[in-house]
């Protein structure tokens, strides 16, 4: 791993995001243009035609609307054929697996340009349907051959962090409560009004301990961000970020082959990565977008980021510690538990928010003065993990 | 790392259930490294050796975690609600499974002990035509 100690491995000028929910009607490719087509209205230097030397798109699944070779897919829709295209699938982690791609083409001096995005378009098919598609990314001879869906995968964890450090139910609905919240001062987001505990807690049991409201939801959505060479953000914007650290890692594809149930190991694995080559610590970020994709998955993510001492996650939601105006905010957005879970697009959504924060658009749920802000974006039950960590440009 | 003389069957996912359907939890053991891996795989988890031999699990353990399925999928329908387990066998890997008779989560402690039970799988017609082991609290 090369040390770089904060220098700007790529520059980020411009993002864009579609609106988050059921998007009846549209194909992903088109849902891909309306983010697309943000992304290019904010930078009116940009010429993509003349300017863009590369596609890389985050997608998961192929299923849902009979379509793979996205990467050529979006290049056509974008009117950008011949650049070439790619597409990533890492689950969930898809597009921020495409991101961390665009940064090494980045900064190994091959691309100097690159449109980086996400899309999946979902909620034209039955629940039972998804379901199907996203067990895809867990162990089908062990995990899916024996009646495990993904929130039994993220419900094993719970109840063994129960067990252990003495989470509570009360403790991951406040986890919800606080993304509603957020997500009710987020028009992009899927999910516009807030809930209470009491919500949470009363909602039907979907694999015990984890009711309806301790999931994310199924959505339709696309994500997009122009990553381009340092030396280059000016030509482009005024307000930059600067993408400072980044980091991958995997950890055992089935849930029941972990050392450590209560822990997940890419995020540690990722995020110190990220840290040293950033040059920061945990106590820097400013605000934070982690994967939500359950209460528990965000609980155990503060530990395993570093945001507090192992075992305290539960607390320190009970304590208020990551709400907007907290220690350090997380999931201003919403997170993918009420923004919305477009899997393919989500890391890559993420990056729309810090960006809208590191450049102070955020609105109502802005966090005053940001200036360090981090991206965790997971696959499936976590076996891969991506971590970036952001500057605001001077 | 050395050509090793081919293991029979072989070290894999559908030998494992070959051996379910016949009432054995069959695990694979490291020579170099002594480690004991279940589900087999043809390569130490351990120390990446492909020295290995078959050994048969005793078929208890303990509770690591579990989970009550409310919601299942399409295939599980019929059976919901039903719980799944996460047990760690007493030679020392661990293993998923559907606990028979659990529908609460009052009727486990983790912890506790637990025994692998073995049921006739009906014919299955497609890939995959894999049986099922279960746990019981022992
Ligand atoms: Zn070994």
């Amino acid at each position: 791993m090369i040390s770089m100690s904060g220098k700007p491995l790529a520059a980020i000028v411009s993002a864009g995001l579609s609106k988050f929910g059921r998007r009846e009607g549209l194909y992903g490719r088109e849902l891909f243009l309306e983010a697309a087509g943000e992304a290019f209205d904010r930078c009116p230097n940009l010429d993509p035609r003349r300017d863009i030397k590369g596609v890389f798109v985050g997608h998961m699944g192929e299923s849902y609307e009979h379509q793979g070779h996205t990467g050529p897919t979006i290049s056509d829709w974008l009117g950008l054929t011949p650049t070439q295209g790619f597409r990533f699938e890492s689950a969930c982690a898809s597009s921020s697996a495409a991101l961390r791609c665009a940064v090494m083409a980045i900064a190994s001096g091959l691309l100097d340009i690159v449109l980086v995005g996400g899309v999946e378009k979902m909620t034209h098919r039955t629940t039972p349907e998804v379901t199907e598609y996203l067990a895809m990314a867990s162990d089908f001879p062990f995990e899916q051959w024996h009646g495990l869906t993904f929130p039994g995968l993220f419900a094993l964890m719970a109840t063994a962090h129960m067990h252990k450090y003495g989470t509570t139910e009360e403790q991951l609905a406040m986890v919800a409560v606080k993304n509603h919240k957020n997500a009710s001062m987020n028009p992009k987001a899927q999910f516009q009004k807030v809930i209470t505990l009491e919500d949470a807690l009363k909602s039907r049991v979907i694999a015990w301990p984890l009711k309806l409201f301790d999931c994310s939801p199924i959505t339709d959505g696309a994500s997009c961000a122009i990553l381009v060479k340092p030396e280059l953000a000016k030509k482009f914007t005024d307000t930059p970020i600067y993408i400072i650290g980044s980091g991958g890692a995997t950890d055992r594809l089935g849930v029941y082959a972990r050392d450590d149930i209560t822990s997940l190991l890419s995020a540690k694995v990722a995020s110190q990565e990220a840290y040293k080559m950033a040059g920061v610590e945990p106590k820097d970020i400013d605000v934070a977008e982690v994967h939500d994709c359950f209460t528990i998955a965000e609980v155990i993510l503060y530990e395993d980021l570093g945001f507090c001492p192992k075992g305290y996650g539960g607390k320190f939601i009970e304590e208020g510690q990551t709400h907007i105006g907290g220690k350090i905010p997380v999931n201003t957005s919403g997170g993918l538990k009420a923004k919305g879970h477009p899997v393919g697009a989500t890391g890559v959504a993420q990056v729309y928010e810090i960006y809208l924060q590191l450049t102070g658009q955020a609105g109502p749920r802005q966090v005053s003065g940001a200036e360090i802000a981090l991206t965790h974006n997971m696959g499936g039950s976590g076996a891969s993990a991506f971590v970036h960590i952001y500057r605001r440009g001077d | 790392m050395s050509q090793q003389e081919a293991l029979t069957p072989p070290p894999t996912v559908e030998s494992f259930y070959k051996f379910v359907a016949e009432g054995k939890l069959m695990a694979v053991k490291c020579k170099k490294c002594g480690k004991i891996i279940a589900p087999p795989r043809p390569v130490c988890d351990g120390c990446l050796s492909r020295d290995l031999e078959w050994v048969q699990l005793k078929g208890e353990g303990e509770l690591v975690t579990f989970t009550i399925i409310h919601v299942p999928p399409v295939q599980f329908a019929s059976m919901a609600p039903y719980t799944v387990a996460v047990v760690k066998m007493d030679e020392g890997p661990k293993l998923p499974g559907i606990v028979k008779g659990v529908t609460q989560p009052d009727q486990l402690k983790i912890g506790m002990r637990m025994k692998v039970v073995f049921e006739p799988a009906p014919q299955q017609q497609t890939w995959p035509q894999w049986p099922r082991y279960y746990f019981e609290p022992a």
